[in-house]
């Protein structure tokens, strides 16, 4: 470890630090808990739709004191919400864009740091405010956000029908997250385009950089539009103003409802990109390193990469099919969504080429990597049933829509973020984490996941809408109350497959083995520094030969692959 | 638990929907069968063994990337646009034909938190005058005979849902949608509200009874105008002009006053306005005319 280091007091060391592993380190920690958080709410809630009204065993006296342990119609929504707002806002995007942005970049483009260090603190403690209003709002009379974490107005904006601070709590909360994730997405960036090493070509990034370059610019270009929304909907709450507010709730004139929609959906479908992205840029370079062989059609991943991030901004309105938006616009935006389904297919199929013929070996990176490509082939391809518009009409706002965004965005991102762990793990805290425990966290977690997810689409299809606390109350739904029982097991299931990670996590890090520099053999930058890296990363600046995936490579015969700092990349490397 | 998929299918038009939900299965069936089956296979296939090196390729070549992007855009053209022809037409049917304003049951329906409000004209065929009838969850109809339903709502969005007829529609304040649909078998079924709409949302469950016959529907609205006081505090009148069979339904924004106006939330004196002379001679509730009242 560096002197400079150790020089320094442990709050300016670990607490207040502008160094960008410090700072990957609190992300991680903070998207963990809210992980564990969102995730036993999400048990609540099946717990609620499998035993509609019933007391919750063991913990429900404690959460639910004033109905004896049951959730209550009130505390329902307040389930829904918090759990999509924490899972989407405060779990997976600081451990994809918060950790793994922060850990990878520097390292990856052979930098010291990030390009400004102290607006990165700031990123930190804006998500930590933010964070700490989500927290408080549980507390304040009235109880936590209940309108959905879409925050649909006018239910959102008006206070005569959603009265509390709470609420404005949430809102504001998820403001000031989104104005972190915007500064730290403005650091990616110019750290991606300014810091790279001599020799580092666009070419020769990681896939994972790439997917986190685009995810950034997506988040630069949506972020404030959902921010400003936001305000906006605060503004309506308490200052009298009616953006969003029509008909008999609005107190003047009246602002436009669906223009909310617009703005929300606006940012929200790029999110669901800016959350994958850096998940099939992980896979894309952990299929490459696992099986011992270039990442197959690199330029054309990158390429597909980009014209979904143009794509993603432009079929927002495939949301609003039943909002009363007019029809042909309508299939205006069915139209280019089914058109994503082209570079994604290039996407899928390079992976596939990158398996083919290789020398595969199942670490667990590679398992849950494997298990990304799997959940999203299932979340894509239903995909193209929502874009469907008449029969998206059908399903929209059932749980067919819910599995679906579960499958892309809990299932893919989750595994994603358990992909990131278990490979970056031995180079963020020297140790390695026991393979045993995480491959049967991947087995249990896989076919857990999968029970819940599925379940979700059988209802869905059947009408059973989402966000209804009693499934019981419509006759068309009761030959659907057996498959919410299963659910709720399977999810109970796969909640108490998360505790071998958590274990794991722990004991690995107070007693792990110790990890080498380089244990996974891989080729990119981060990989030829110490495990933990020193405090500035690069003892001198790294001179880049060749790109990170030069596996399999035919005339070597120490090892099968080079680092992009050997020299002899020059005569042996085709990239 | 049994395998069951959608709720029995009572409408003329829900079988559109359920060809494409086995149309999209069926295809993107194959692509997941694929892309599973060449996982699996690669995984055993080529799984690491003592002494044997991964082939060196970046499957950059020219012929990897036509390979790619040919299927790609073999993908696109068998699953995607295939799909979204049959969309299209399956579109035209469910959405693009609405029923002329004569042939057709109009009613109404102004949700509120956590109920729906309905209203038939009546006997005049106007909306909103004395001899409406007014409903609380109960929507009548008669079978085999198209129904023409234009939505709004007091408060929040809700969602007018009708699983066993594959269609649903948002009741947004300050805007007029609709909706139509035909029933082919009599009984009683559900009506869902599918939008979050608060803490009631999951009990806000209304009754579609289908009428044999137009007789037995008939009989049923003569026995609710006999029971009179039709609730006047809601309501607007259609447009003249049926909606136009190109595909877009009636939808028109109208302003707060306009619609606090029909929902009953300003004093009498208005409401006096409304259901005066003018309305029967056609005066738009919802159209710019009324601002300059």
């Amino acid at each position: 470890m560096s002197k400079t280091l150790s020089g320094r007091s442990f709050w300016r060391r670990c607490v207040f630090s502008t160094n960008h592993k410090v700072i990957a380190v609190q992300y991680l920690i903070t998207g963990i808990l809210f992980l564990a958080m969102g995730g036993v709410m999400a048990l609540l809630i099946r717990w609620q739709l499998a035993y509609p009204w019933q007391p919750i065993p063991l913990i429900g006296k404690l959460l639910f004191p004033g109905s004896g342990g049951a959730v209550t119609p009130e505390a329902y929504p307040m389930l829904f919400t918090m759990h999509g707002g924490i899972m989407v806002f405060f779990a997976i995007t600081p451990i994809l864009l918060g950790a793994m942005g922060n850990y990878t970049i520097p390292l990856e483009v052979g930098a010291r740091d990030m390009a400004f260090p102290r607006l990165n603190m700031l990123s930190y403690w804006l998500l930590f405010l933010g964070s700490a209003l989500i927290l408080l709002s549980f507390v304040v009379p009235g109880g936590a956000a209940g309108f959905g974490w879409t925050i649909y107005t006018p239910l959102s904006s008006s206070t005569e029908v959603s009265p509390g601070w709470g609420q404005d709590l949430f809102i504001l909360g998820l403001a000031l997250d989104a104005v972190s994730i915007l500064m730290g997405g403005l650091n990616y960036i110019t750290t991606i385009m300014q810091l790279r090493a001599p020799g580092l070509t666009l070419r020769r990034l990681p896939l994972t950089l790439w997917g986190l370059f685009y995810s950034a610019v997506l988040n630069t270009l949506w972020l404030p539009i959902v921010a400003a929304a936001l305000f906006m909907v605060l503004c309506d709450r308490r200052l009298g103003t009616a953006f969003f507010v029509a008909g008999p709730l609005a107190p003047h004139a009246g602002g436009q409802v669906l223009l909310y929609q617009h703005l929300f959906w606006g940012f929200g479908h790029p999110e669901v990109y800016i959350l994958i992205f850096p998940v099939w840029g992980l896979v894309g370079d952990l299929l490459s390193v696992f099986s011992r062989k270039p990442a197959f059609g690199y330029k054309a991943t990158v390429v597909s990469m980009l014209a979904i991030t143009i794509l993603s901004g432009i079929v927002w309105g495939h949301h609003m099919f039943t909002s009363g938006m007019n029809p042909l616009v309508g299939k205006a935006f069915m139209l280019l969504t089914i058109t994503i389904s082209v570079p994604t297919a290039i996407f899928f199929l390079n992976w596939l080429g990158t398996l083919w013929r290789g020398a595969i070996r199942l670490t667990v990176p590679m398992l849950f990597a494997l298990g990304v490509v799997f959940v999203f082939a299932i979340g894509g391809l239903t995909g193209l049933f929502n874009a469907l518009q008449t029969f998206d009409v059908y399903i929209h706002d059932t749980y067919f829509v819910v599995g679906h965004f579960h499958y892309t965005l809990a299932a893919s991102v989750l595994f994603g973020a358990y992909a990131f762990i278990y490979y970056w793990f031995p180079k963020i805290f020297g140790r390695q984490m026991s393979p045993l425990l995480g491959r049967l966290h991947f087995g249990l977690s896989f076919l857990f996941l999968n029970a819940v997810f599925s379940g979700m689409f059988v209802v869905g299809l059947h009408g059973h809408m989402r966000r209804i606390a009693d499934a019981t109350t419509y006759e068309f739904l009761k030959p659907m109350q057996a498959w919410n029982v299963w659910i709720g097991w399977a999810a109970l299931g796969l909640g108490l497959a998360q505790l071998l990670f958590f274990y794991n996590f722990v004991r690995s890090l107070l007693q792990g083995r110790a990890a080498s520099a380089n244990p996974w053999q891989a080729g990119s930058l981060a990989w030829t520094v110490s495990s933990p890296p020193p405090e500035h990363n690069f003892e001198a600046r790294p001179r880049v030969f060749c790109g990170p995936h030069e596996y399999g490579v035919p005339e070597l015969t120490d090892g099968d692959w080079l680092v992009q700092t050997d020299p002899r990349a020059t005569t042996l490397a085709k990239n | 638990m049994g395998m069951s998929t959608f709720p029995p299918d009572i409408s003329t038009t829900g079988y559109l929907v359920d060809r494409l939900f086995w149309l999209a299965t069926g295809l993107t069936g194959v692509a997941f069968a694929a892309v599973v089956g060449a996982l699996g296979y690669f995984l055993v296939r080529y799984r690491a063994r003592p002494g044997r090196r991964a082939f060196y390729t970046h499957g950059n070549s020219p012929r990897a990337l036509l390979l790619t992007g040919g299927l790609a855009l073999v993908v696109f053209l068998l699953i995607d646009v295939n799909l979204a022809y049959h969309d299209h037409v399956a579109w035209a049917v469910v959405w693009g034909a609405p029923p002329s304003a004569r042939e057709a049951l109009r009613v109404e329906i102004m949700p509120e938190q956590f109920a729906w409000n309905i209203r038939y004209a009546g006997p005049d065929g106007q909306f909103r005058t004395k001899d409406d009838v007014t409903t609380i969850n109960q929507l009548h109809i008669p079978a085999n005979r198209p129904v023409m339903v234009q939505l709004s709502s007091k408060d929040v969005i809700h969602s007018f849902f009708l699983p066993n007829l594959r269609i649903k529609m948002d009741a947004v304040p300050g805007m007029v949608t609709s909706l139509y649909f035909q029933a082919k078998r009599s009984g009683t079924y559900d009506i869902a509200c599918a939008e979050h709409c608060g803490f009631g949302h999951y009990r806000m469950r209304g009754f579609l009874v289908v009428e044999e016959s137009g007789e037995a529907f008939n009989a049923w609205l003569a026995e609710q105008i006999n029971e009179g006081a039709p609730d006047l505090s809601w309501g607007w009148q259609w447009a003249v002009s049926a909606p136009r069979a190109s595909g877009t339904h009636p939808r028109r924004f109208a302003s707060s006053r306009e619609m606090r106006s029909i929902s009953g939330t300003e004093p009498r004196k208005s409401l006096g306005d409304f259901s005066g002379q003018r309305e029967a001679s056609g005066v738009p509730g919802l159209g710019r005319e009324a601002r300059h009242e």
